[in-house]
């Protein structure tokens, strides 16, 4: 009885080389969503918000090469970052005038330059030591190099920062970079090609000691592998890419600034990373499109977002610590045997109350705003358009049901949404 | 004396002593072990068996004394050297890569010793040698059903199997055994036995057993450690009828 057999064993790796299209099928989609995208979302500021989401992508995604795929936790991975961009920014600047015919879509080669030579001087340090001490010394590191940048005012441009200009450089196939649209082509390539890279390097028998090493470094000694190189070489490499992100965010803002290196910058991408899910090789991406764009909108409706986002950080490591990625790999199951209708209602069950209990939660914390730090605007506030008096009891009586009553609706719902999934996970093992 | 056909023995401790602050706790151990010998330590539970291999594969380093490996001083080397020249060890609590998949637990355990090392420029599903050699290894330790749960989530004793074939994967010629089958069943262990058997022919095993069954069905010798020290070694039946060893240990264990 095969047949039999073949059930009990799931099918074992072939090692035999895939069709074109299983192999690079996902990249040419990708590619064309790419392509695709500014004809769907055309308004200029959709465009250059693409265009930092590009950027991000290749920022968080470098950074989980550390945290999900080696299991090293850095508070300094914003230095790679800033100084692939002023490196990039200074090669702009220094070509400019001489006529030397360096195309614009080739600079970002000097980030990824500048983030590996970093990675190499500053990884020697720091990857010396694992665990607290490496986490420790990184966010040693990313003081030091912050500082730097106030001493060495002349290369960091103190608070203005260092400016260049994107369309000084010789043009090639007529394209001056002038337009946005142009630099959004100019960084969703750039973009594919460093994720198709990560993902490459992530199948190669570097990236699975690099796993090993994340899940026990001690036996990886055991195995031949010297746990401090692994750790050595994922750093080099996460600031090779980290540099070329700054590189294209330089070219994308014509300016950076020292802030673009601080602390705030590299905890902010241990934010997307989280957020977006570190077991899975999506989430980073997911978690740069969506923190990007939570970014851009909350900033206008509220001068707190950082505070919403510090909610939202907390929310997710203490519920879905596998990130916004690990949720969607939830549903995955549940997509193939086609049992995904049996738990979808619960879900919009779910988030009915939940948005209730944000807005209750917001409101409390936009009247606390307008009551404690903008006291001269007075009282007299507005919550989606509808005006009201901070002052006055009402409005936080509402605030504290909406809240409550939200949380306490939400916490039942997702119980049911839980036992939901449950039984339609159950039912695709009955026979 | 006749003189030995291969003079340079696949292990050799000598004088070798650990101690933690003032305890001793391996005190003085002088061993010899030839190319090709199954060979068992036994002794009382705290006797320093596992220490002693910690010494060896390099996970501690001596406080005094040397181990050589085929005539060349490993005394005091990081793991990662001694594995290199090919010793592999198992430990004695299961040591594995929770996250990992049974398959690339024990893939990444064939990669070094099949030259692939640090290498970030070729796919890994690529390498057919390791393809074969993991998918062996597993058909050997029954865990091929398996291939693609991590291994976190497998039975205690399929993580003791797993742990085995970790310890193998890489083809290493001296071969170090930390009770591998300790809590095992009766039907397990007598599977193990006759893997263990069939993966140290040609090869060096040092293995550490508590069940005598196993060990005297086994091993070619057996060294008895009491109290960091070796008090007997011999052959299984010379230290069976050994006084002192049974005083010591077999006494106090077997009657
Ligand atoms: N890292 C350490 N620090 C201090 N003491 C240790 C350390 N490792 C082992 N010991 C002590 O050394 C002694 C021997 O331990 P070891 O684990 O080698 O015994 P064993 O012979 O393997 O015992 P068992 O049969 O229970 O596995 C024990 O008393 C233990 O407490
Ligand atoms: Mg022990």
């Amino acid at each position: 009885m095969s047949q039999k057999t073949d059930m009990k064993i799931p099918a074992l790796p072939s090692g035999a080389r895939e069709s074109f299209l299983a192999r690079f099928g996902i990249w040419i989609v990708a590619a064309i969503v790419l392509a695709g995208l500014p004809y769907v979302f055309s308004s200029g500021l959709s465009v250059s918000t693409m265009c930092m989401m590009g950027t991000m992508i290749i920022f968080a995604l470098s950074y989980n090469m550390l945290l999900g795929q080696t299991g090293l936790l850095s508070f300094g991975h914003a230095v790679f970052f800033g100084l692939g961009g002023f490196l990039t920014a200074w090669a702009m600047n220094a070509v400019v005038g001489t006529a030397s015919p360096v195309p614009l879509f080739l600079f970002p080669i000097m980030g990824g330059f500048t983030g590996l030579v970093f990675g190499i001087i500053l990884g020697a340090v720091s990857t010396k030591r694992s665990g607290t001490a490496f986490a420790m010394i990184t966010l040693g590191i990313a003081e030091l190099v912050s500082s730097s940048a106030l001493i060495l005012r002349h290369f960091f441009g103190g608070e203005e920062g260092i400016t260049l200009d994107r369309t000084d450089m010789v043009q090639v196939f007529g394209l001056s970079f002038g337009p946005q649209i142009q630099v959004y082509y100019l960084i969703a390539v750039w973009c594919l090609i460093s994720v198709a890279a990560m993902y490459a390097i992530t199948c190669t028998p570097f990236g699975r000691i690099c796993n090993a090493v994340r899940d026990n470094p001690e036996r990886v000694r055991f195995i031949g592998y010297n746990t401090q190189t692994v750790r050595f070489m994922a750093f080099s490499l996460s600031g090779l890419f980290a540099g070329i992100g700054g590189g294209l965010a330089a070219i994308n803002f014509e300016i950076m600034n020292s802030a673009q290196m601080g602390v705030g910058e590299s905890g902010a991408v241990i934010l997307m990373t989280y957020i977006g899910g570190i077991g899975n090789f999506a989430g980073p991406i997911i978690g740069a499109v969506v923190v990007t764009y939570l970014q851009l909108m909350l900033s206008d409706v509220t001068d707190v977002w950082q505070l919403y986002f510090g909610l939202l950080f907390i929310g997710m490591v203490m519920y879905a610590p596998r990130g916004l990625a690990g949720l969607l790999a939830l549903q995955q199951p549940l997509l193939q045997t086609r049992q995904f209708h049996r738990v979808a209602p619960y879900y919009v069950l779910a988030l009915l109350p939940g948005l209730v209990a944000i807005t209750g939660l917001s409101m409390v914390i936009e009247m606390t705003y307008q009551l404690a730090v903008k006291t001269a605007a007075g009282p007299a506030m507005a919550f989606f358009y509808v005006p009201f008096n901070a002052n006055s009891p009402l409005p936080w009586i509402i605030a504290v049901i909406l809240f409550a009553v939200g949380t306490w609706l939400f916490l039942r719902a997702a119980r049911l949404a839980g036992d939901a999934y449950s039984e339609a996970l159950a039912w695709r093992k009955l026979p | 004396m006749t003189q030995p056909k291969n003079p340079v023995p696949a292990l050799r401790l000598s004088g070798l002593e650990k101690s933690f602050g003032p305890m001793k706790i391996i005190r003085g151990i002088d061993l010899d072990i030839p190319a090709g010998e199954r060979h068992a330590v036994i002794g009382p539970n705290g006797a320093g068996k596992s220490t002693l291999f910690h010494l060896i594969s390099g996970h501690y380093q001596p406080s005094g004394g040397s181990v050589r490996l085929h005539g060349d001083d490993i005394t005091g080397m990081p793991p990662q050297l001694i594995a290199r020249r090919g010793l592999s060890r198992s430990f004695q609590v299961t040591n594995l890569f929770p996250q990992l998949t049974v398959w690339e637990n024990v893939r990444c355990a064939t990669l070094w010793a099949l030259g692939y090392k640090y290498s970030f420029w070729r796919n890994v599903e690529r390498l057919a040698d390791a393809r074969q050699r993991t998918e062996e290894i597993l058909r050997e330790i029954n865990l091929i059903e398996r291939w693609n749960m991590p291994a976190g989530v497998l039975a205690y004793a399929e993580q003791r199997a797993l742990e085995i074939g970790l310890a193998i994967a890489s083809n290493a010629n001296t071969l170090l055994l930390d009770e591998p089958m300790a809590g095992m069943s009766h039907g397990e262990t007598e599977h193990m036995v006759e893997l263990i058997r069939k993966v140290s022919e040609n090869r060096t095993l040092l293995m550490i057993e508590h069940d005598m069954g196993v060990v005297f069905d086994l091993a070619d010798r057996i060294s008895v450690l009491v109290y960091g020290e070796v008090i007997a070694s011999d052959t299984p039946e010379r230290i069976k009828a050994n006084a002192s060893v049974q005083q010591a240990y077999l006494g106090t264990e077997v009657a």
